[in-house]
């Protein structure tokens, strides 16, 4: 993955290539629900983009795992520390406020409850909110978990970045996860290059359609029925 | 008069045995001890178990370590980096044991583990694979887990400065595991930039405490995994 930008929107539509919304999109559509003042863990890769689409005149405090609360973006060319970085290894700066601290400390504002919000990616996001975002279970894999079932174990609010199907065009948005879990019933809300998807306890539930897109679409390129509350 | 210096790298790591269980601090190659680990190498000790979140870059540090086929298992959180090879194809090969913790749990093992604590109940990884076959346990309604303090015989961390006692300071995102791993091991080994005389520290602002220390080593200048690796190097 990575969080160089691209313009090019998700095939949502053959028929209409202009809808659906970017990578951009989401980041700024997800963006604008992170109240002013939350602490936030970015997950590596996409979810890193959240940070530049926020809002005018508001601060988030962002927590890197690796232990940095108050990371900043990324240092001028030549101006980087190797050991200043964030959880994706890649240098990083801090901003007024900082904090550092070690590995056990940073896991209790995780695990303990103290983080508000989480944004992960995911392979798979079942109706009733299990998430799969670590592993395909394939024979050949190196297994590598890192800190993602702590966070969707502890963080008050896990909101989930992707695209809605996979490059192959396999729906991500599932019935029930066929890939080995992160977590069980943890995630709250899906934002997508087509929707924004509530997870409830009746299921997948319609939040908002990206613009030129149907519901119909949604429906179709979703692995499980998504109720519409109007 | 405490003085817990020793003279060289070498020395700091020279009674590490084979079999043993060796904590080696490092989040990629923040707070990596370089020096430490090619001592180790040099130092020939095999069979080891090695608690480390990562596996190492490129052919130095802890995937030089690896390389030497000197390490049977490794309890880590992330063992996949960009570019690295040597864990990955020892592991296909089955040249070596995996047992893969998630970060904050690896963490808190470790914490408890120096802590005195025998084991502990999370909610993290109930429910997946990692979960299977370990005890669980509903507290106010959640299921939780159990997972066990983990020990070392030794622990090889890189401060900022330490003191003559054994006091350690770090650098930014270079302290990560090691203020845990200090105190999980028993013999914990610094490679420290600075190494200042009892006193000097500001005592507020010490991270590890000295209690939990046994060698302090000078490496006045500290090699990073990324230069090495831009350099093409390998070690030996």
């Amino acid at each position: 993955m990575s969080v160089a930008s691209s313009g090019k929107k998700g095939v949502a539509d053959a028929a209409n290539p202009s809808a659906g919304w970017t990578r951009e999109d989401i980041a700024r559509r997800l963006a604008q629900d992170i109240p002013n003042g939350s602490y936030v863990n970015l997950g590596i890769g996409i979810p890193e983009l959240v940070a530049k689409c926020v809002p005018e005149g508001r601060t988030l405090v962002y927590h890197t795992e690796n232990g940095l609360l108050g990371m900043g973006p990324s240092p001028a060319a030549g101006q980087g520390d190797p050991e200043l970085i964030n959880a994706g290894k890649r240098q990083v700066t801090m901003m007024p406020g900082s904090a550092f601290f070690d590995q056990a400390t940073s896991f209790a504002m995780i695990r303990g409850g103290h983080l508000d919000l989480s944004v992960l990616g995911a392979l798979q996001v079942a109706s009733n909110g299990d998430l799969a975002n670590w592993s395909t279970g394939a024979d050949d894999a190196i297994p590598a978990v890192g800190g993602a079932m702590d966070l969707v174990a502890g963080v008050k609010h896990v909101f989930v970045m992707t695209t809605h199907t996979t490059k192959d065009g396999e729906p991500k948005l599932v019935g029930r996860c066929t890939y080995p879990l992160t977590g069980r019933g943890v995630v709250d809300r899906v934002y997508s290059d087509l929707a924004v998807i509530d997870i409830t306890e009746r299921g997948f539930e319609l939040v908002e359609l990206a613009p030129g897109v149907s519901f119909e679409l949604v429906q179709e390129r979703t692995g499980a029925p998504i109720l519409r509350t109007e | 008069m405490i003085d817990k210096r020793v003279a060289s790298p070498a020395e700091a790591v020279a009674d590490i045995f084979d079999g043993a269980t060796v904590m080696i601090g490092g989040f990629g190659e923040a707070g990596s001890p370089i020096e430490l680990i090619h001592a180790l190498i040099d130092q020939g000790a095999k069979d080891l178990t090695v608690v480390s979140n990562n596996t190492g870059t490129g052919l130095v540090g802890l995937a030089a370590l690896l390389r030497a086929e000197r390490v049977s298992k490794v309890i880590c959180s992330f063992p996949r980096t960009a570019g690295s090879t040597v864990f990955p194809d020892l592991y296909r090969a089955g040249k070596v044991q995996l047992e893969l913790v998630p970060q904050g749990t690896l963490a808190e093992r470790i914490r408890a583990g120096g802590a005195g604590i025998a084991a502990f109940f999370t909610p993290t990884g109930v429910g997946t694979p990692l979960a299977e076959g370990k005890e669980l346990r509903v507290f106010n309604g959640r299921e939780h887990v159990l997972e066990h303090g983990l020990r070392a015989d030794f622990t090889l961390i890189k401060g900022r400065v330490a003191d003559t006692h054994g006091n350690v300071m770090f650098h930014r995102t270079a302290r990560n595991f090691a203020p845990m791993m200090a105190t999980a091991s028993e013999v914990t080994i610094v490679q420290a930039a600075e190494v200042v005389d009892a006193g000097t520290l500001d005592a507020e602002a010490i991270v590890t405490q000295g209690i939990f220390v046994d060698r302090v080593v000078h490496v006045g200048q500290p090699q990073l995994e990324s230069a090495l690796n831009e350099a093409g190097a390998s070690y030996p």
